[in-house]
């Protein structure tokens, strides 16, 4: 059914039709929105048979996730930012148990300073926790994703988090297919757990294991998400079939046909990617886009594919590994090993900045001209960054940089 | 049948043979249908507090729940030594998450019981006095407020023990740890720190909150039997003395938590959402001394000088607890 609607809204949606018997909530921006519209319908009594839990923190809500998962009730929550590090023991702890709860990540910067804004470093920070994490380009695809979310999470028993960008979707009224319940009944099986706390049928979960057997236990885990680089393209074709649109699968090119730069991208951002791509087209520039849907597990053999016939790779994420540069750009750049492909790391968009047409139109210009730094951060203000460091270098009580930064910027009122 | 009353100071200690008991009166552990949730085989030290306490909490809650219980354990000792790869001791549903976390697991659980309408399996979560009163005390406290349908129990070493004995918010004052050495111009843990949970418990307004020792058995098999008649949070906390962190001998475990009780140290009580209800009297009441000599982590207090004022501030909060909880029969209550 087509409906115009917040992508927060649509999200508890589709969620409600996946039948979740235990969610668990507590609030950060910029997810609030999604439990808060399941709170409501649990409550009002259209999603029936669940458990709407208000808990004390995200530790606490994944927390109540494991106990809930681990009795066979299909677990749900949300959270981004300094909530999933909030909850970081424990994320790793259902991925290390093996239970099937799926979380959206509304992706969010991780302060200092404190931002509430667009980036990738929540779910960048938690990429080896043992989850699988599948990035949505659009709501329709947020919507699309979490379904096959807890379909991948049950069959493969490992817990799946859907990633789509804070404010961008999560706050963005957009026309949306919402899917009948028929259609996620036919797609969804009823949860069938591997493991559960039975006193028919009792089991000890959980218990230590020493360095007898840890490597083979982490082994297992890594062997699960190999087995879900072939089940998520299962999945999302099994899906077309039912709900008739193409959604999630692991990478997907976008006019990548004979292009010489191939610009590869996560999330929303690949919308104006793609614009700008077409615009140069246009132009006669040969160019192409590469969505990477599964970040967790990393499709090293289908990225190396897309990528294998172009000329230069322009990696552009919302991340940034401090000391280094990117983290996306790192794990291509591995799927490209031996070829002779110049890489580009660009990031973007930290804590909610823009990435415009216009700034993408030079970028990609300057990267196909072979005139980009390896390492590029978009439209950055070398002055701004300058004038601290001078600051530093001058005087000793420099004060706190955020601060000093806004000053100079005029942001802030001046003082008294 | 005929009935005789027991004298306790026919034996000499509370531990009154079963054979003298009608049989509704008599311990779980007698009973040949008993479920050995901890089983034998475990790994815990010779003369484990925790794991006397366990096994009769724990298989209590499962003759009161008809054997549908399932637990929830944080890190710490009792975790450790019950599950060792590939061997565990729990003859029941049992899982372990992380060391702050047991409470809000338990809550999961219980919110999938209740959602798939399986109203016969009851949950208790259990931890150490590290895992219950310092880094659980958030996931605890909200399970609490949100009256949740978990028992939780608290075996309380008054330390970190399964590190090397450090200090917990549960570690009484001038308590030698790994991490309040006896050095420097007040040895040991200080005084004026540390939290009460069972009080705080109380001041969440649940339903049932109690206090037990590993000296009276009978007595902590009965408040867990009346703690699962009750739905809703209910908190247990239990006196678990540890030969190793506390430098007693094996065989004086029992004899230390009679003494914690018998001093005044250690109140024995229940309370209803948030009101005291019963408390154990002090049968002979017993000087601090009695109960600090033994241990070695209050060693210094005797040696090379005895360090009378130090013993003489603990002594004044074993009086200030028979004053508060009317632990002396005849005082003020």
């Amino acid at each position: 059914m087509l409906k115009q609607i917040e992508g927060s809204r649509a999200v508890a949606e589709a969620v409600a039709l996946c039948r979740p018997e235990v969610i668990c909530a507590y609030p950060i921006s910029p997810q609030t929105h999604i439990v808060e519209a399941l709170g409501a319908m649990v409550k009002g009594g259209e999603l029936q048979d669940c458990e709407f839990v208000n808990v004390e923190s995200e530790f606490a809500a994944m927390s109540v996730a494991i106990g809930a998962s681990a009795t066979g009730a299909r677990a749900y929550t949300a959270t981004a930012s300094q909530g999933l590090l909030f909850m970081a023991e424990a994320v790793y702890n259902a991925a290390g148990l093996g239970l099937p709860i799926v979380m959206t990540i509304a992706n969010r910067a991780i302060g200092a300073p404190i931002n509430i804004w667009n980036d990738h470093s929540d779910a960048m920070a938690l990429r080896d926790a043992g989850w699988l994490q599948l990035f949505a380009e659009t709501n329709q695809e947020a919507i699309d994703l979490h379904i096959q979310a807890f379909r991948l999470a049950e069959e493969l028993s490992l817990p799946v988090m859907v990633c789509m960008d804070g404010f961008i979707l999560t706050h963005a009224f957009e026309r949306v297919d919402i899917p009948t319940q028929k259609q996620v009944d036919a797609f969804l099986p009823t949860y069938a757990p591997r493991q559960m706390l039975d006193p028919a049928e009792p089991v000890s979960i959980g218990a230590m294991v020493g360095p007898e057997a840890f490597s083979e236990v982490r082994y297992l885990a890594h062997a699960k998400q190999l087995q879900a680089l072939s089940l998520i393209p299962e999945f999302a074709a099994e899906f077309a079939e039912i709900f008739g649109r193409d959604s999630g699968g692991l990478v997907r090119s976008y006019r990548c046909e004979g292009a010489e730069t191939i610009v590869v991208a996560m999330g929303s951002v690949l919308g104006t990617i793609k614009d700008v791509v077409d615009e140069m087209r246009d132009l006669g520039v040969s160019i192409g886009a590469l969505a990477i849907k599964a970040f967790r597990p990393f499709p090293l053999t289908e990225i190396r594919a897309a990528l294998q016939e172009a000329k230069r790779v322009v990696i552009l994420e919302k991340s940034l590994a401090v000391g280094i540069g990117g983290i996306l750009s790192t794990n291509v750049r591995m799927a490209l090993s031996h070829l002779n492909i110049h890489g580009y790391t660009v990031i973007a968009g930290l804590g909610g900045r823009a990435i415009t047409k216009a700034s993408l139109h030079r970028l990609f210009a300057e990267a196909h001209a072979e005139r980009l730094e390896h390492l590029t951060f978009l439209d950055l203000d070398q002055g701004l960054v300058e004038r601290v460091l001078e600051r530093e270098r001058s005087m000793r009580r420099s004060g706190p940089i955020a601060e000093s930064i806004l000053r100079d910027l005029g942001v802030v009122a001046a003082r008294l | 049948m005929a009935f005789q009353a027991i004298k306790f100071y026919q034996t000499g200690t509370f531990t009154v043979g079963n054979r003298l008991l009608d049989p509704e009166q008599r311990s779980v552990q007698a009973d040949m249908a008993r479920t050995n949730a901890l089983n034998s085989g475990h790994r815990a030290c010779q003369g484990c507090g925790e794991a006397l306490g366990a096994r009769y909490a724990i298989d209590a809650a499962m003759e009161a729940a008809d054997g549908q219980l399932i637990a929830v354990n944080a890190t710490g000792c009792l975790e450790v030594f019950s599950t060792p790869y590939p061997e565990t001791s729990w003859q029941i549903p049992w899982i372990h998450s992380l060391f702050g976390n047991a409470a809000a697991v338990a809550t999961g659980v219980a919110a999938a019981l209740k959602v798939k309408q399986q109203k016969k399996v009851r949950v208790v979560a259990q931890g150490g006095d590290g895992g219950t009163t310092d880094i659980g005390f958030g996931c605890l406290s909200g399970m609490f407020e949100r009256n949740d349908d978990v028992l939780y129990i608290c075996y309380d070493n008054e330390g970190y023990m399964n590190t090397g004995g450090q200090r917990s918010s549960a570690t009484p004052p001038a308590a030698r740890t790994a991490t309040t050495p006896v050095v420097g111009g007040s040895p040991g843990n200080v005084f004026g720190q540390g939290k009460n949970l069972p009080e705080i418990a109380m001041a969440h307004g649940i339903p049932y909150v109690a206090t037990a020792t590993v000296a009276d058995l009978r007595d902590l098999e009965a408040k867990v039997r009346r703690a699962m008649e009750i739905q809703g949070a209910r908190y247990i906390h239990i006196l678990v003395p540890c030969p190793l962190g506390w430098g007693t001998a094996s065989h004086d475990t029992i004899r230390m938590a009679r003494l914690a009780k018998e001093t005044g140290l250690f109140p024995v009580f229940e309370a209803e959402w948030g009101e005291l209800t019963s408390r154990l009297t002090i049968r002979r009441k017993t000087p601090v001394e009695e109960y600090l000599k033994p241990q070695k982590r209050f060693a210094h207090l005797f040696q090379p000088l005895p360090e009378l004022a130090i013993v003489a501030r603990l002594q004044a909060l074993a009086d200030r607890n028979i004053r508060k909880y009317g632990l002396v029969e005849g005082g003020a209550s």
